[in-house]
């Protein structure tokens, strides 16, 4: 369990002052001249140090992925913030923007000296329109006491930080589709390589982090490598927060550490499951694209990278979604099928094609319409989309199919037996 | 999604009434281009599709496309097919309030259907549809990112969480009854935190 004093989101829920005047209070801003004398390769070294992982998905380190940035190319670099946060379940970044603004524009400053980028842009989903004006106003208020801008925090590296607002579209949280988006076009993905450290936004050097990765780096760097180490395990070290949602009494957004049991994080945040621990069904853990875990590993699994990995699953963006057994858990997955067939950007056939035809198979199977050899088929199928697309929403748009029918599979073909 | 949602409209480009940029606007624009490089403005053609929409009772027409692309100095098929990507530029005219249902999984689990149910009976409005009186257009979109609030709609710029048969009822006689309407979680709730 994390101490009170080991937190780093401190106003999470935003019971204080999101501001300028609660953030100082709260201690951002408070050593960032200091930070910003370090040599940027010193301060990437020890983000990697701290075995930070990325927040926004893939788990990627995050010191490390700096360390691909080209040095002295002579080029504009740039640090890309995505904020697209679209993951169905995951509703963590937009309480980090909406109550603690200023720690992530610190974030921004630092990591941005980091990899020697004196522009950073901050990709905010379209819908987040609220939280979109809160970042505005915080940004205003940096420049104004010129803890960004020109001569940041007294530091002679200047810096411009700047917002562009999404439109709904979920695939600009794909790095490249959002860098096509921020560049004035549709949001469909690049082939990598080049990757963005190479030639990104506008061709030049260019890292992309997610906004909870961002705004933890002051703290790690404040507090130092070991202390955020001591957190979790090797290699899942740190907090994290979580987002629980669906069948539970009190969906909540909460920061714990990273590892904390699921049981544990549903049981003691969330009210527990409505009807009880034994009315548990499913649970998916990270997000839509994560495939489910049944019931019997939810009592063990613990919420970091390797362990959900060792059962199956996969951290995610930390946005757990709890299915009762009031609830059908096939027409859960078939509305994320639903929400795959309409966020596919086209440009790749077996996901363009894929989605639309995994949904209709879903359609007929929470009907009972589907028989084994069918369901087969559909099994078949998602494993010819997963890894055939040129990124990884196909790869999405499968796992939830496939978890459901690895988990599921007796229960699904009774229905068709049932249906006759 | 059906192709009714104004966002994702398959009938394209309808004609409006002549659009010029607003003194007001003209301001905005010279904002927004100084975030880009000057070489790379294109990279402000969603800012100003946003622009136009707001100063064009929140719809793009064809005369909006027009503009941003002469505004920017590109072709207008390139504004057109940003324009037609995301579905948060609407490419028709919509009602006076755009009330978008969160329908995935998390929403749903929560009691989406019930939300759908009350705003469809208490607008007089199907899915896609707008009122007659031009108040209200319905449309179901997926994941709006406040899942831990749900179910959820959003109506024009604002959320609406925590929602309930009897509060959604209540948000909706206020736009009909020109009352003003509390924005946010509709039980109390600061943000996500544990409601207990």
């Amino acid at each position: 369990m994390l101490n009170k004093e080991d937190k780093i989101f401190t106003n999470l829920h935003g019971f204080e002052d999101p501001f300028l005047k609660g953030a100082l209070n709260r201690g951002v801003w408070s050593t960032t001249k200091e930070i910003l004398k370090k040599e940027p390769n010193e301060i990437i070294e020890l983000v990697k140090s701290s075995q930070l992982r990325g927040r926004g998905g893939a788990g990627f380190p995050t010191g490390l992925k700096w360390s691909f940035m080209p040095k002295d190319t002579g080029k504009q670099h740039y640090l890309v913030v995505n904020a697209d946060e679209s993951e169905p379940g995951t509703c963590k970044d937009r309480e980090m923007i909406r109550n603690d603004p200023h720690m992530l524009i610190e974030g921004c400053l630092i990591s941005s000296y980091a990899i020697q980028a004196s522009k950073c842009y901050i990709y905010i989903r379209g819908e987040y329109f609220f939280e979109y004006q809160q970042l505005e106003k915080a940004i205003k208020e940096a420049y104004e006491k010129n803890l960004i801008g020109k001569n940041a925090c007294g530091s002679s590296f200047d810096f411009d930080l700047y917002v562009h607002r999404g439109a709904g579209a979920y695939i600009c949280g794909e790095e490249t589709a959002l860098l096509e988006s921020l560049e004035g076009k549709k949001g469909q993905p690049r082939l990598k390589p080049p990757f963005p450290a190479g030639a990104g936004l506008y061709g030049m050097p260019t890292t992309i982090n997610n906004v909870e990765s961002i705004a933890v780096v002051p703290t790690i760097l404040r507090k130092g490598p070991d202390w955020f180490k001591a957190l979790g395990s090797e290699n899942n070290t740190g907090t994290k927060v979580y987002c629980i949602s669906g069948n539970v009494n009190n969906p909540c957004t909460i920061e714990e550490e990273m590892g904390i049991p699921l049981k544990e994080l549903i049981e003691k945040y969330a009210g527990g499951v409505q009807g009880g621990w034994e009315n548990l069904l499913a649970i998916i853990p990270g997000g839509s694209s994560t495939p489910l875990l049944p019931k019997n590993i939810c009592e063990t699994v613990k919420m970091n990278f390797d362990d959900l990995k060792a059962n199956g699953s996969g951290l995610g963006t930390a946005g757990i979604i709890v299915v009762s057994k009031d609830f059908d858990v096939a027409e859960v997955i078939e509305r994320f099928s639903h929400f795959y067939k309409h966020e596919s950007c086209g440009q790749c056939t077996p996901c363009r094609e894929g989605t639309g035809w995994m949904h209709r198979m879903m359609q007929k199977l929470i009907k009972g319409d589907i028989s084994p050899e069918q369901l087969e088929l559909l099994e078949n199928v998602t494993k010819q989309i997963e890894g055939h697309t040129i990124c990884a929403f196909g790869d999405a748009a499968a796992w939830p199919i496939q978890g459901l029918i690895k988990n599921f599979k007796t229960e699904l073909l009774s229905r068709y037996k049932e249906n006759r | 999604m059906s192709s009714g949602h104004p966002g994702l409209t398959n009938t394209f480009l309808e004609k409006g009434s002549p659009f010029k940029w607003s003194d007001e606007s003209l301001k905005e624009i010279e904002i927004i281009k100084s975030k880009y490089p000057t070489e790379r403005i294109q990279s402000a053609v969603m800012p100003l599709l946003y622009l136009a929409q707001k100063q064009n009772d929140n719809w793009l027409s064809v005369e909006c496309i027009d503009l941003i692309s002469q505004t920017l100095n590109m072709p207008k098929i390139r504004v057109a097919e940003v324009a037609s990507f995301y579905s948060m530029f609407n490419l028709k005219p919509v009602g006076k309030n755009l009330i978008q249902i969160c329908r995935t999984s998390p929403c749903w689990l929560r009691g989406s259907n019930k939300i759908t149910k009350t705003i469809r009976s208490e607008t007089d409005c199907d899915i896609n549809q707008t009122s007659d009186d031009g108040l209200f257009t319905v449309v179901e979109v997926e994941c709006l990112g406040a899942c831990s609030n749900g179910p959820m709609i959003q109506i024009n710029d604002e959320f609406f969480e925590d929602l309930n048969q009897t509060n959604t009822k209540q948000i909706i006689d206020n736009i009909k009854n020109n009352k003003p309407n509390k924005v946010g979680s509709q039980i109390g709730r600061s943000s996500s935190e544990n409601a207990k």
